[in-house]
């Protein structure tokens, strides 16, 4: 569960004022706004890469807000997916794990459980140079997911996608909510995307945050 | 008939003929050419002064080039009568010496400073980035200079250890040095996402796994950069060398002094031989830049 109650955040020359939000255990919320209104800064603000002025943040009725970003049980998938480069897909995928010290049969079981819920298998071998939109959001989301998360940022995750690829990353999506039942905050700029992926949708306007009809 | 009947495009066509771009060309090529024509032609003036030097008149011949006339000139041109002097020898042996340990110095500083330049605000940021330009705007002799002033308010043993000794050379060349890959490592990093930093945090690194796992590897081709031109600058410096190392041969002589050197006892042709070790050396780096360093940045 994601509960925000009054968060004040600045970005640049404006702030998010007083923003509360709440979405529960295993539900999607969808951020909605102009380019520029503060989207990703909120979302940001959740992950704790941004500092807040005041509110309070807590996930899964733990308050993060003082909390740094690694101990947040956050995946993180931003706009362009951020791939490693020069890493391996397989590499990214266990990314996580490895710097948990988790064991090798441990990492090796949960990247081909990944793969294959992400249906990318035959990429595990291949950098990250030459992979299409698509698959590098799918790369991306498998990064985010591996340490078993609790809350799923996604920032924009499919604004750069073809149609065709769009529909199947919408599939894969809720597929992964169905596996993870993981508590999702989806900034998107298309309704279509909105209504399709989140049970409730969020507009964001001159600071300010209101649950859209 | 309206006076405002749109013209034809067949007939507009010819009047409005866009004239061509090979002028405009042709004058920037000129410009640029005659630069690159000045580089070439001195290069290949060292090359055809050391090519066209006569044979020392006592020069003795090796059975092997006894017996092999035509490749005489291997064994007896002024490179190798070059490298047949000690303090010569020494010279290169000291210019690669230090090149390297200043080179290594400067990566060392350049990338923590490159970094937090790169990604930070904090309070004197604007002042440290100020600073850290004097020393290429600055004259080298005055850096020299200022070195050998500094150094006269150190504590004697300190003073004794370092002026006019070796790790003057060292600390002469890495003044100069550092500021240059300074800037070449922050560049590095400004081109590198810092939302895959961000990424390496949610998935739970500390800022230094961050930097370590994440930015340093990405930073590798910028680091090759900043070690080739710190090494190449290096290299050339002389004006600080000579004020605050000297040019004592056998003990503080580098290439570049050495050339000052044959030059002020008339020995033209072994400046020149010397000049086209460092024309090599300098090639040497520019091609490992090229090749394996980052192409956003110049050298």
């Amino acid at each position: 569960m994601i509960s925000i109650r009054g968060l004040t955040v600045r970005a640049g020359s404006f702030q998010l004022q007083d923003v509360t939000l709440e979405v529960p255990t295993g539900g999607c919320a969808a951020l909605m706004g102009k380019t520029g209104s503060g989207k990703t800064t909120l979302l940001e603000a959740v992950t704790g890469l941004k500092p807040i002025i005041s509110g309070t943040i807590v996930l899964d009725g733990v308050d993060v807000t003082r909390r740094k970003p690694a101990e947040r049980s956050i995946g993180y998938v931003p706009q362009d997916g951020a791939l490693f480069a020069g890493m391996s897909v397989r590499d990214q995928l266990a990314f996580a794990l490895t710097i948990r010290r988790r064991s090798r049969q441990e990492i090796d079981a949960r990247v081909g459980e990944l793969a294959a819920m992400l249906e990318i298998t035959d990429l595990l071998n291949r950098t990250t140079v030459g992979l299409s939109g698509g698959e590098r959001q799918r790369v991306a989301l498998g990064r985010a997911l591996a340490f078993h998360p609790q809350t799923l940022c996604l920032d924009e995750p499919l604004s750069a996608l073809d149609d065709l690829t769009r529909s199947q990353m919408y599939r894969l999506l809720l597929q992964v909510r169905q596996q993870t039942h993981v508590t999702t905050l989806h900034v998107t700029h298309s309704l279509a995307e909105a209504h399709q992926l989140a049970d409730q949708v969020y507009r964001i306007e001159n600071g300010q945050v209101t649950a859209a009809d | 008939m309206s006076k405002d009947k749109p013209t034809s495009i067949e007939s507009a066509g010819p009047r409005y003929r866009v004239a061509s771009d090979v002028p405009f060309y042709l004058c920037l090529g000129t410009i640029g050419g005659v630069y690159v024509l000045l580089i070439v032609g001195l290069l290949l003036a060292d090359v055809a002064y050391v090519v066209g030097s006569e044979r020392a008149p006592d020069a003795v011949q090796s059975q092997w080039a006894k017996d092999h006339p035509q490749w005489a000139w291997l064994a007896d041109n002024p490179i190798a009568r070059a490298l047949a002097k000690r303090e010569i020898r020494y010279s290169i042996k000291l210019s690669l010496a230090s090149c390297t340990v200043t080179t290594i110095l400067s990566l060392w500083v350049a990338v923590p400073i490159g970094y937090l330049l790169s990604r930070h605000q904090f309070p004197g940021r604007n002042l440290m980035d100020a600073i850290l330009d004097i020393p290429i705007a600055l004259p080298p002799l005055v850096i020299g200079l200022s070195l050998l002033i500094l150094f006269q308010f150190a504590p004697r043993w300190l003073r004794e250890a370092v002026v006019f000794q070796i790790p003057s050379v060292i600390l002469a060349q890495f003044m100069v040095a550092c500021a240059f890959a300074v800037r070449t490592m922050r560049a590095t990093f400004d081109e590198i996402d810092s939302r895959r930093e961000q990424v390496a945090l949610t998935l739970g690194c500390t800022r230094a796994q961050a930097f370590s796992r994440v930015v340093l590897p990405e930073a590798q081709r910028g680091m090759l950069t900043a070690a080739t031109l710190a090494w190449a600058r290096s290299l050339g410096e002389f004006g600080p060398l000579l004020v605050f190392a000297g040019a004592t041969r056998n003990k503080t002589e580098v290439l570049s002094t050495t050339v000052f050197l044959e030059l002020s006892i008339g020995d033209l042709e072994a400046a020149v031989a010397v000049s086209l070790i460092m024309v090599l050396a300098a090639v040497i780096v520019l091609v490992i830049a090229r090749v394996w360093g980052s192409h956003h940045l110049s050298i």
